[in-house]
């Protein structure tokens, strides 16, 4: 079989498992987030926390509830790391310093799971499994709260309320992450990947010298890492480990994992708002940039010129033989058109075109699917922006799912636009201004532009991969992709609850044939133009000086 | 069955008797203009561009550009772009961007000057009637009056105007009956009648007494007046931006920033490339993808909507009003006068059983000739256009006896030849009959029922003559619905809007007229608390609802209602409620009015999506330009083959520039609508604004380069 053909059928298996599972999927968890019984083991946790759960919450409670347990999450993660010298279980390594830790506590807690550290050498079996691992459930479930707050807004009528966040998140983290993780991870020990606790190994190698080999709970993190959209690898390699990510098979439902669950939320989306063509037409704007993504990034993967590229079937550099070019380059625009940041492959090897793929998508803000949650929360507001140039263009005021897209609305819509390009450019921009950050860069020219530019981008937009190559772990790396990823975070959730509750509090408008279809395919290829131009636009200057100087040279 | 003719024949008293006060020109046809009158027409002169030359460069001041924030950015672009040239004067380069950049701030200066413009025109003409009147104000006694300045008048005072006196100021006729001429305001020039009492008892300020006297209540306080509002509103100075242009605004804005940064970071970015980027070239590129375009036409857009309400003869009291108009999904439309003609006319002749059909029409004829009302005529016109029987005139037969139709009697007839031959109302007809010594039909009360259910009004005819009294037929009068309603609903439900009929007619007539007339819901018998009630309904329900009213007791509804259209010959207390006034007074133009509304929002709509489009280009222009001398393969995006990187740029800032110009008269006439579904009209739009928006700039800049390589030395 040849390599391309490998890579179309691995696609279109991927495809059609989405397809089966996304529907009994989306309306389960609309049911989680629509149930009013609550289970045994969640009644304990609320008493514990002392939290009502059926009390109803406004925007500024729910964002009080978001912030100030990840606030908890942060610090809980930071103290650990620093104590991690004189914490059991640590397998001898040493306290995190400060730079490092705040990074990654940040990091973990925003879902963006960015690494400056190497895995196997800085992280115990303590800080992985009672710190971050943790982490890669609540975070993602921060994230489907969220969304499933605007979906709230868009839902309900006359009423600022949005649910109750403690609810939402134990919900999530108890009744979708956990059960779907723990299937996941046992599939995976049964592919081969490792889950123990053992400690550090040396081994010999072939051709002389030795190496080290950690233990670990790897299968177990693996699933929720890619389940989650988190992105943090046990190892450094990340999914390219063997024990992270064993065999093609194993690729395949990693990919599968990442993009179900954002997949899916489409479905709960169309659900909870009561029309699930609503879902299917968000549905179709994601399918189409990720497919067209995929489709792009294997032409120019496998159609790359030269004798070695033609030898190996593709540009293999940086990838793995048992993955092909094929399930790389699904991995990969997988990885950044959804915030997680998991690689299976070095970005930076692939070709300069194909690195331009990885950034624009993440530039895109992670919409197609994107990240657990926030995917559907950043997708319903390009909507909200494209509803408003049609909504115009049809003569109304414009209006999305019956709910008036007055000042108020776009405020709050163009505010979390700006957000992210505000952050990755000013971020790049004082990176390549000031004398020292630019010596991180492992390469020259337009290529290790690319590696700073692709730094603030994943950090600013929680999606934690990197294009290998950047010394991130540096103080002024460490604090900047720190706050990229802080601000990234919570400022768009901010607007985003704001804006749930600004709809919330609307009347519904009936429709009339004079109303703008959001269902239609005209609508879903509106929104596709409007999230390409846009984001494009924003980011066509530092895109033509980086991956295009350097594909089109 | 009774009740409801009893029904009927009070409202035609009241009919009747509003009739002779009807302001001449509220007949209107069908009250739809030709469709070359329909919205999206408008002339547009290039000559108004020259003119408003001096009020585009006034508007360079800072304190009026940092209204339109786009604008401002390109303004402050100018400036810096100026100082530089400035430092380095050898620079022709420099020099070019900079003039036009200016260029572009004046074309949008321009544009909203153009449509102020026109505007100022109407106002003077309004001017030229508050010229300053001398009041004949009654001292207390109300038998001596003083001469005191029209700016003087306070609210409550009362004046006394004669023939050819100029009304001083706004207020309710107390007293008296006159006609006035309202074509300062109004540009209709035959007069009106306005009385004391009633619903005509308006009377505007500026507009001149013909004949008779009247005395006024002052109800308004000078510079307030309705025809100072007017000013105020055609000039634009009460302009405020409405909630959907404000929404628009912000999203530029955070356009407007987006491409601030990326163009302030892309300095260092360069720098590590290897190559310097000038100020004057980062302005450029600046300028180039901030939504220039629509940023520069937003106000003029604005404007011009409501100009084209005034041209219309509606004044819009808020741009908010027309905004929501274009939202209205309900429209209340008043039966008489919008959907149907002012008057019920006669459809047919029904004989009773012994009587033909041709007796029953000439003996409704000679018994209407001395019935002057609407109604009555329409018997005569039927009776000749349907059984050839010719009009005779009362002079004609000599030793008759005429008896006119009069409110009280409900009945009119005559008596010659030894018969009489009476016509009206079933219930006076039927009195008459008996009193007479006749007797009733049985088969006359089934018809009249007949013609009830079906929606009409029936007549008696009623003769005695040798044979005795007795009733000879049923005339059947019938509300003829105006030409072209069907249609215009039709459309109206195509662009979602429902249309409900109010009418103070009974269910049955109201259905039957509802469903000849296709409207999609009715109000019989409909109070103002009905019609409250209606409205409050809809909207409860999320829905907009336009109405138009005159009566002080339309009020409340006027002011509860989203979109409130008083008619000019109405009470001050609906002008004061609603939100527009309408001054040619014709209910149908209601349907006009959510026309415009949606043409200004769509009109915005398509030059924004035209704008953002247009940055792809400018793009393809700019970067290659910027960038090839140091990543020669970015020369590949240069699809356009532009000369060279001086002219690309320079190119894209003229094309820039002068689209500006191009699309003032797209954004003053508004972009053609027609009633269509909102698919369609997205469809529609996206294509010509998206895709030509996308390919236009591609095709000026390369023409704009073609020029430019032309110019010797460069």
């Amino acid at each position: 079989m040849s390599p391309v053909l490998a890579g179309v059928l691995q696609l279109l298996a991927l495809i059609g498992a989405l397809a089966l599972v996304h529907i009994p999927l989306g309306t389960y968890m609309a049911r989680v987030y629509s149930s009013k019984k609550h289970l045994r083991v969640e009644k304990w946790i609320y008493k514990a926390i002392g939290a009502d759960p059926d009390a109803e919450m406004t925007w500024p409670a729910y964002l009080r509830g978001v912030l100030a347990f990840s606030v908890v999450g942060v610090l809980f993660l930071y103290l650990l790391q620093r104590l991690q010298g004189i914490l059991p279980g640590s397998m001898g390594f040493s306290s995190v310093n400060p730079a490092q830790s705040f990074n990654t506590a940040v990091s973990f807690v925003t879902n963006t799971n960015w690494q400056s550290y190497y895995g196997e050498q800085t992280m115990g079996h303590v800080v992985q499994t009672a710190g971050l691992a943790v982490q890669n459930f609540v975070s993602a479930s921060v994230g489907i709260a969220v969304a499933v707050a605007l979906v709230r807004g868009f839902a309900r009528s006359r009423t600022g309320e949005l649910g109750n966040f403690w609810s939402d998140l134990v919900r999530g983290t108890l009744r979708i992450l956990v059960p779907i993780a723990a299937v996941a991870a046992v599939i995976l020990v049964a592919c081969g990947a490792i889950q123990n606790f053992s400690g550090i190994h040396e081994v010999g190698q072939f051709m002389g010298g030795s190496q080290q080999w950690n233990g670990g709970a790897v299968a177990s993190q693996e699933a929720i890492k890619e389940l989650g959209t988190n992105g943090g690898g046990y190892f450094n390699a990340n999914s390219a480990h063997p024990f992270e990510n064993p065999t093609p098979l194993t690729n395949i439902l990693e990919i599968f994992l990442i993009l179900v669950i954002p997949f899916s939320l489409t479905r709960t989306f169309g659900v909870m708002v009561g029309s699930v063509k609503q879902g299917y037409a968000i549905l179709a704007t994601m399918f189409t940039i990720w497919l067209a993504f995929v489709s792009l990034m294997m032409w120019t993967e496998f159609a790359h010129h030269g004798p070695a590229f033609q030898a190996a079937g593709g540009a293999m550099e940086g990838k793995e033989v048992r993955f092909g070019v094929g399930g790389s380059s699904i991995f990969a625009v997988s990885t950044t058109l959804t915030s997680t940041g998991a690689v299976d492959s070095f970005h930076s090897s692939f070709t300069g075109l194909g690195g331009g793929i990885t950034l624009l998508g993440m530039m895109l803000g992670e919409i197609a699917p994107g990240g657990v949650g926030s995917g559907l929360y950043g997708m319903l507001i390009m909507a909200v922006i494209a509803v408003f140039l049609a909504g115009l263009m049809v003569g109304r005021t414009p209006e999305y799912l019956g709910k008036k897209i007055g000042a108020r609305e776009m405020k709050l819509a163009a505010a979390y636009i700006l957000i992210t390009p505000a952050l990755a450019l000013v971020f790049t921009a004082a990176s390549m201004a000031l004398p020292t950050p630019p010596h991180s860069m492992l390469n020259s020219g337009a290529h290790g532009f690319s590696e700073v530019l692709y730094a603030f981008t994943s950090a600013s937009n929680n999606n934690g991969s990197a294009f290998a190559g950047l010394n991130a772990n540096t103080d002024w790396f460490n604090t900047m992709t720190g706050l990229a990823m802080l601000l990234g975070r919570f400022l768009p959730m901010v607007f985003v609850l704001a804006l749930a509750g600004s709809l919330a509090g609307q009347r519904p408008v009936p429709v009339s044939a004079g109303t703008l279809r959001t269902e239609k395919p005209l609508f879903t290829g509106l929104l596709v133009g409007a999230i390409l131009i846009i984001t494009g636009l924003t980011y066509f200057p530092a895109l033509a000086l980086g991956p295009l100087a350097e594909g089109l040279a | 069955m009774t009740t409801d003719i009893q029904k009927h024949e009070t409202q035609k008293h009241e009919d009747a008797m509003s009739t002779p006060t009807l302001a001449p020109h509220q007949d209107a046809p069908t009250g739809h203009t030709a469709p070359e009158g329909r919205v999206g027409a408008g002339l547009f002169d290039p000559k108004q561009l020259v003119r408003s030359l001096p009020d585009a460069f006034r508007k360079l001041d800072p304190r009026v550009m940092v209204k339109s924030p786009v604008m401002f950015v390109v303004w402050i672009g100018s400036v810096l772009t100026t100082v530089f040239s400035l430092k380095d004067p050898g620079d022709w380069f420099g020099w070019t961007i900079s003039a036009w950049l200016w260029l572009t701030v004046v074309f949008a200066n321009l544009a909203e000057a153009v449509a102020e413009g026109r505007g100022k025109a109407q106002a003077d003409t309004l001017r030229k009637a508050k010229t300053d009147t001398v009041a004949r104000r009654l001292l207390a006694g109300g038998t001596s009056e003083e001469r005191v300045p029209g700016t003087e008048l306070t609210v409550g005072d009362l004046v006394v105007c004669e023939a050819g006196d100029v009304i001083p100021g706004d207020g309710d006729v107390v007293e008296g009956v006159a006609s006035v001429d309202e074509s300062a305001i109004t540009g209709e020039s035959a007069p009106v009648i306005r009385e004391s009492g009633g619903d005509r008892s308006a009377v505007t300020g500026g507009t001149k007494v013909l004949s008779d006297r009247i005395v006024i209540k002052i109800t308004t306080r000078p510079g307030e007046t309705f025809i100072d509002r007017m000013i105020s509103l055609v000039e634009g100075a009460a302009r405020q931006k409405t909630p959907n242009e404000i929404a628009l605004n912000i999203l530029l804005a955070s356009l407007t920033i987006v491409f601030l940064l990326a163009c302030a970071t892309l300095p260092p970015f360069a720098n590590y490339a290897g190559t310097h980027l000038t100020m004057v070239v980062l302005v450029a590129l600046l300028v180039c993808l901030i939504p220039t375009t629509i940023g520069a036409l937003l106000s003029a857009i604005g404007i011009a909507g409501m100009d084209r309400l005034v041209q219309r003869n509606v004044l819009a009291m808020s741009g908010r009003a027309v905004e929501a108009a274009g939202d209205v999904s309900t429209l209340l439309l008043d039966k008489t006068g919008t959907i149907t003609l002012g008057n019920r006319q006669a459809a047919e002749f029904v004989p009773v059983r012994g009587a033909t059909e041709a007796e029953v029409a000439d003996a409704a004829q000679l018994s209407s000739l001395a019935d002057e009302t609407p109604e009555g005529r329409s018997v005569v016109v039927l009776a000749k256009d349907r059984y050839g029987l010719r009009e005779r005139y009362q002079g004609e037969l000599v030793g008759a006896e005429w008896i006119a139709f009069t409110a009280q009697t409900r009945m009119s007839g005559v008596d010659v030849d030894g018969r009489k031959i009476r016509k009206g109302a079933a219930g006076s007809v039927i009195a008459w009959v008996e009193e007479q010594g006749g007797r009733i039909a049985e088969d006359a009360d089934r018809i009249a029922g007949r013609i009830s259910e079906a929606g009409g009004t029936p007549l008696l005819v009623a003769v005695q003559d040798g044979r005795g009294a007795r009733i000879l037929g049923v005339v059947h009068l019938k509300d003829v619905v105006k030409q072209g309603m069907r249609e215009r609903f039709d459309e109206l439900r195509r662009m979602g809007i429902k249309t409900v009929m109010i009418t103070g007619d009974n269910p049955l007539t109201a259905k039957a007229i509802a469903e000849e007339a296709g409207v999609d819901d009715f109000l019989a018998e409909a109070t103002p608390e009905d019609k409250m009630a209606l409205i409050k309904r809809e909207q409860a329900g999320g829905k907009l609802v336009a109405m138009t009213g005159d009566g002080t007791n339309d009020a409340p509804a006027l002011a509860q209602a989203d979109v409130g259209v008083a008619m000019n010959t109405g009470t001050s207390a609906a002008k004061e409620a609603g939100n527009m006034v309408d001054l040619d007074s014709n209910p149908t133009k209601l349907i006009e009015i959510v026309e415009i509304g949606k043409q200004l929002l769509i009109t915005r709509g398509a030059l924004t999506t035209f704008s953002i489009a247009n940055d792809v280009a400018k793009y393809f222009a700019i970067i290659p330009a910027l960038f090839a001398a140091v990543y020669p393969g970015l020369d590949k995006l240069n699809i356009m083959h532009l000369s060279s990187p001086d002219s690309a740029i320079l190119s894209a800032v003229v094309f820039n520039a002068l689209i500006i110009v191009a699309l003032v008269p797209l954004s003053l006439k508004g972009v053609r609508y027609r009633p269509m579904s909102a698919d369609r009209m997205l469809r529609r739009n996206l294509g010509i604004y998206g895709l030509g928006g996308l390919i236009a700039p591609f095709l000026g800049i390369k023409l704009i380069d073609l020029l430019i390589s032309l110019v010797p030395g460069l």
